[in-house]
């Protein structure tokens, strides 16, 4: 390298630091957020099934098909009301459960079990916990709010050959189950492409890949696969997703519990 | 085969070289041996208890396949016990929460079960209500402390399991997935917990916390091993020292020889290390084992140097001389004792493997040194020795027992026959037990942490997998009220089981808490699709690290109902199984039923390993036949020599039997190992006679005299060293060493008695009566 060469590369080093430097990272690391969570604001409601797939460290898989409506959040503090439909095993099927999740506190849920015919509301803090049997926590499935994390940029960089932003998102939920998690999005379309969650302990517990990327009119953008590993336990769950219907025809009243018996 | 002189030859040879190329045999030497040696870095201590099975043990692949379906139970458990006598105090159960939190910060953890992390459920007529029991330690008061103490003495998730049914502990449970490719795993975790140990310790004064669990094995092992090395070793030194300078009385020599065994130690522990052993206590005995046989080595060659240079020789002829002399006893002893150990891999269990594969590489080493490096570093040493008594003494009581057995050959035989066989009709009265907790000394913290919870909670489990037969059907309803029933059965057995943990009282409060908590509903669904249904419910409920998992399969084809099982012996254990088996087949309703978990390995671990080392005996039986039968060149002699060597083995088994009744399953490494020792005794001791007999056409007394007289003293010498040695193995803080250390010197002793009683004795009582077929049997060259 010429010196003229290196101290070329040394003066647009300095400038782009300079330019990093006036935002801090925590600044920065909220504004990535953001730009992800306008980029799919307005979808209204969303219907998509999918089939989750768990196995075991062995290679022993078992499936189970799912349903998911959506209805998006209205106003700060709240996030989005999902109804989940289960078609099996066959024993469960039209069981459904209804989750008004919130930002900072816990979640509403109701279930519906068939063979009870009733709705039963779940009170639980567990956010934590485990979605049915899979590697997603509740807290994985709901939709990243913006107030759920406290956001610090950490760096730019190539990750499956894709220039991506990565943040350090540290929940604000207080019986979360992680210390942190670091996000990837990527620098095109702003999308989420990678988590991967740190335990209390500080230990790299599990990472989620969201690939298969498709645009929808609206300009909306969907992951169909989304693979989950445990690296303690070595288990690992596959969501692979059908095509996502927008703008179906349900609205806040097919999002309260009455509405579950009718399905 | 060649014959004595040939080998003697052979054996100058060697020391002539040796001491030629002294300058660059001893330095090479000891690089090589530290090369060798560098293989000990690598040493690890063994994760946990399933060292001790083989791949191919059957109770072993069952207790592996339930682990790969239900998950591996590796935990570390803080056992709490409060000075106040109750765990329901603000003071205990801020503790545990403290505890819980601290305990989700261990290294690989996935999951931690406690009193106050419990997932409370209750119903109402429209609510399902899913909590920590104890979530904020603001919560706390009197009254959330009856409620709590109240919940924990109903549920029967809890009490017995996490609280003890009289309220004085309680167990924080960490479940942690150890990576099998990191090998310190378990050791970073055992470490980790005590440090959470001690701050609670120091924030909680008044309260007792013991660590048990199997993740904290490993640091047992080290402990059992490192408090071993500590004492073991010295010991073994201190002893070598003494007996040395006793039978030595040379500075050099006693140099020499230390530096012998030092390098025969290195070598065995590189090799073991080089071939991937993971250390357990039984494994980290070798060093001792090797110690014990290179000081043998040593001692009969400086001893011939000695005579010799007593006898006027200058120190290099002498050298030369007894290096000569001591090659075959040397060569003899080093491949019996060698085949002995490799013989242990014939056991079911890898740490005999170790073992073995250890001391034999250090035995090998001990025997190439003694006669290349050992007359190399004499000659280079100033070498004098003061004229000594020379165990006048014990060449006088070898000769007194020669003439008492010549004296009274019928009735010494007829007593040395009826003393080792009605010794060994005691043999079927010995009860083998292995509870793993046992092994441990009871100076060693786990242990002692094993004996403070067990009477609360049990130390050890039984899994019982019951499986319906298809797919799904774990919720059917028949086989869920099969479930319960077993269940309940299981817990009429109070005295062996401390707790149950089963599908069907999850099923039973599912049930209650979606019937608005009425007690009427505690009870099995009766329909299917509602079972499965609250198993839906009851996963949506499961806290974060916990799933449907740890009792139903991936499959749903079957559950696991965990007995954690009081510390009852073997004996009783299998006795509970059959007694559960037989429960099943009337009961069971033909679903699926098997037995496994650690409690049921080490139940059958002896048996399986005495089956195994039926076959390496065998092997072992044909190997020394054919060294006795090349070493005399007879057939027949080679086939009675079985009797002395087969004899002290049973006669051991048959006093332990009378004397101490139990044994753990390193009885199955004893035989091995002592025939490996002793059966030069009746080489040595049948040359020394056959020369005499054959060559030198002597009575049947002077030959039996002459052999004393000759092979005596070096067999009593032997038997001080390698049983005094072996019994050092008595203190080790591991029981099966223990057993294994002194069934060995025991043993030892029974050979030196019987080759000195029964041998001679037999020759005397059937020699003079066949006379006539006498010289039928080839003329035989001694060894």
């Amino acid at each position: 390298m010429s010196l003229f060469k290196a101290s070329f590369a040394g003066a647009l080093a300095l400038t782009l630091t300079a330019a990093v430097l006036a935002q801090t990272p925590e600044e920065r690391g909220f504004a990535i957020a953001e730009r992800n969570d306008v980029s799919d604001a307005g979808f209204g409601t969303s219907s998509v099934e999918l089939t989750m797939t768990l196995a075991d460290p062995s290679g022993r898989t078992t499936t189970r098909e799912l349903r998911i409506d959506t209805l998006e959040k209205e106003g700060e503090g709240n996030g989005d009301r999902t109804v989940t439909v289960f078609y099996s095993p066959r024993d469960v099927e039209g069981t459904a459960l209804l989750t008004h999740s919130r930002v900072i506190e816990s979640d509403d849920q109701w279930l519906f079990l068939p063979a009870l015919n009733r709705t039963r509301r779940i009170s639980s803090a567990n956010k934590s916990g485990p979605f049915v049997g899979s590697e997603f926590a509740f807290e994985d499935i709901a939709g990243a709010e913006l107030g759920k994390y406290e956001y610090t940029y950490l760096e730019t960089r190539e990750v499956d050959g894709m220039q991506m932003d990565v943040v350090e998102c540290v929940p604000a939920y207080e019986r979360s189950g992680y210390s942190s998690i670091n996000c990837f999005f990527d620098t095109e379309v702003f999308q989420a492409r990678r988590f991967e969650f740190f335990d209390q302990g500080g230990q790299h517990l599990k990472t989620l890949v969201l690939e298969d990327y498709r645009e929808y009119e609206g300009g909306y953008w969907r992951p169909h696969r989304q693979t989950m590993t445990n690296h303690i336990t070595g288990k690992e769950t596959v969501l692979e997703f059908g095509e996502w219907a927008f703008g179906v025809d349900l609205d806040a009243r097919d999002f309260e519990p009455e509405a579950l018996e009718r399905l | 085969m060649m014959d004595k002189g040939a080998r003697d030859a052979m054996g100058r040879a060697t020391a002539e070289w040796s001491l030629k190329w002294r300058w660059v045999l001893i330095p090479l030497t000891v690089l090589l041996v530290i090369a060798i040696s560098y293989g000990a870095s690598t040493l690890r201590f063994a994760g946990d208890y399933r060292v001790f099975f083989g791949p191919d043990n059957p109770d072993f692949i069952a207790n592996e396949q339930a682990q790969g379906t239900f998950g591996k139970p590796d935990n570390v458990a803080f056992v709490v016990i409060p000075d106040s006598g109750t765990i329901y105090s603000d003071e205990t159960l801020r503790a545990v929460h403290r505890l819980t939190s601290l305990s989700w910060t261990l290294p690989y953890v996935s999951r931690v079960d406690s009193l106050t992390n419990f997932q409370n459920t209750t119903g109402s007529e429209n609510d399902l209500v899913v909590e920590d029991l104890l979530w904020s330690t603001d919560e706390l008061s009197p009254q959330r402390i009856a409620y709590i103490e109240q919940v924990a003495t109903t549920e029967p998730l809890l009490n017995g399991f996490v609280v003890s049914r009289d309220g004085e502990a309680t167990i924080v449970n960490a479940v942690v997935q150890l990576p099998s490719d990191v090998q310190t795993a378990a050791s970073t975790v055992a470490i980790e917990a005590r440090a959470v140990r001690d701050e609670i310790a120091e924030a909680f004064p008044g309260h007792q916390i013991h660590i048990t669990g199997v993740a904290s094995l490993s640091a047992a092992f080290e402990e059992a091993g490192v408090r071993d090395s500590s004492t073991l070793i010295p010991l073994v030194y201190a002893f070598i020292l003494v007996v040395m300078f006793l039978a030595l009385r040379s500075v050099s020599a006693v140099f020499a020889s230390l530096s012998v065994i030092a390098l025969s130690t290195l070598v065995g522990v590189g090799i073991g290390g080089w071939s991937g052993v993971e250390l357990t206590p039984i494994s980290l005995s070798a060093p001792t084992i090797i110690l014990t046989i290179a000081v043998a080595d040593a001692i009969h060659l400086i001893s011939g140097i000695r005579t010799k240079m007593r006898d006027g020789l200058d120190k290099r002829a002498a050298i030369i001389a007894s290096t000569g002399l001591n090659f075959t006893p040397i060569m003899i002893t080093s491949v019996t004792t060698i085949v002995g150990f490799m013989t242990l891999n014939f056991s079911d269990s890898p740490p005999f493997h170790h073992l073995g594969n250890m001391s034999a590489a250090g035995i090998l080493a001990a025997w190439i040194l003694s006669v290349t490096f050992l007359p190399a570093l004499l000659s280079v040493l100033p070498l004098k020795f003061r004229a000594a008594k020379d165990g006048a003494d014990r060449v006088e009581l070898t000769d007194r027992v020669a003439e008492l057995v010549i004296r009274r050959p019928r009735e010494i035989l007829a007593g040395t026959l009826v003393f080792c066989l009605a010794a060994t009709a005691m043999i079927p009265t010995m009860t083998l037990n292995d509870q793993w907790s046992g092994y441990f000394d009871e100076s060693l913290e786990f242990r002692q942490a094993i004996d403070a919870a067990d009477p609360y909670f049990g130390s050890d489990q039984v899994e019982f997998v019951l499986d319906p037969g298809e797919p799904g059907a774990v919720v059917n309803p028949d086989f869920l009220r099969t479930v319960n029933d077993f269940a309940q059965w299981l817990r009429t057995r109070d005295g062996e089981v401390a707790h149950v943990f089963a599908l069907s009282d999850i099923m039973k409060r599912v049930n209650r808490n979606l019937n608005a908590d009425d007690p009427a509903f505690y009870q099995i669904p009766d329909d299917q699709t509602l079972a499965s249904q609250y198993l839906l419910v009851y996963e949506l409920s499961l806290p974060r690290g916990l799933d449907l998992n740890d009792r139903v399969d991936i499959d749903r084809q079957s559950t696991r109902v965990t007995a954690s099982m009081r510390d009852i012996s073997t004996e009783e254990t299998k006795a509970f199984l059959t007694d559960a088996q037989a429960w099943w087949a009337d009961n069971g309703n033909g679903f699926g039923f098997t037995a496994t978990g650690s409690k049921v390995l080490f139940s059958f671990v002896a048996e399986r390993n005495i089956e195994a080392m039926f076959e390496g005996a065998a092997y072992l039986i044909l190997a020394i036949f054919i060294i006795l039968a090349v070493s005399f060149r007879s057939a027949v002699l080679g086939a009675i020599s079985i009797l002395p060597n087969a004899l002290p083995i049973l006669t051991t088994f048959g006093i332990w039997a009378l004397l101490v009744g139990t044994v753990g399953f390193s009885v199955a490494a004893v035989g091995a190992v002592a025939v490996g020792l002793v059966v030069d005794f009746t080489v040595h001791f049948l040359s020394k006679y056959l020369r005499a007999r054959r060559q030198e056409g002597q009575s049947i007394e002077d030959s039996v005299r002459y052999a004393f007289r000759t092979a005596g003293a070096a067999i009593f010498v032997t038997t001080v060293i390698l049983a005094a040695g072996f019994a050092v193995l008595v203190t080790s803080s591991f029981k099966l060493n223990a057993d294994l250390g002194l069934l060995t010197a025991l043993a030892v002793i029974f050979a030196m008695l019987i080759n000195f009683l029964l041998l001679p004795s037999l020759f005397l009582v059937f020699g003079m009566r066949g006379r006539k077929a006498e010289p039928a049997v080839p003329d035989a060259q001694s060894a």
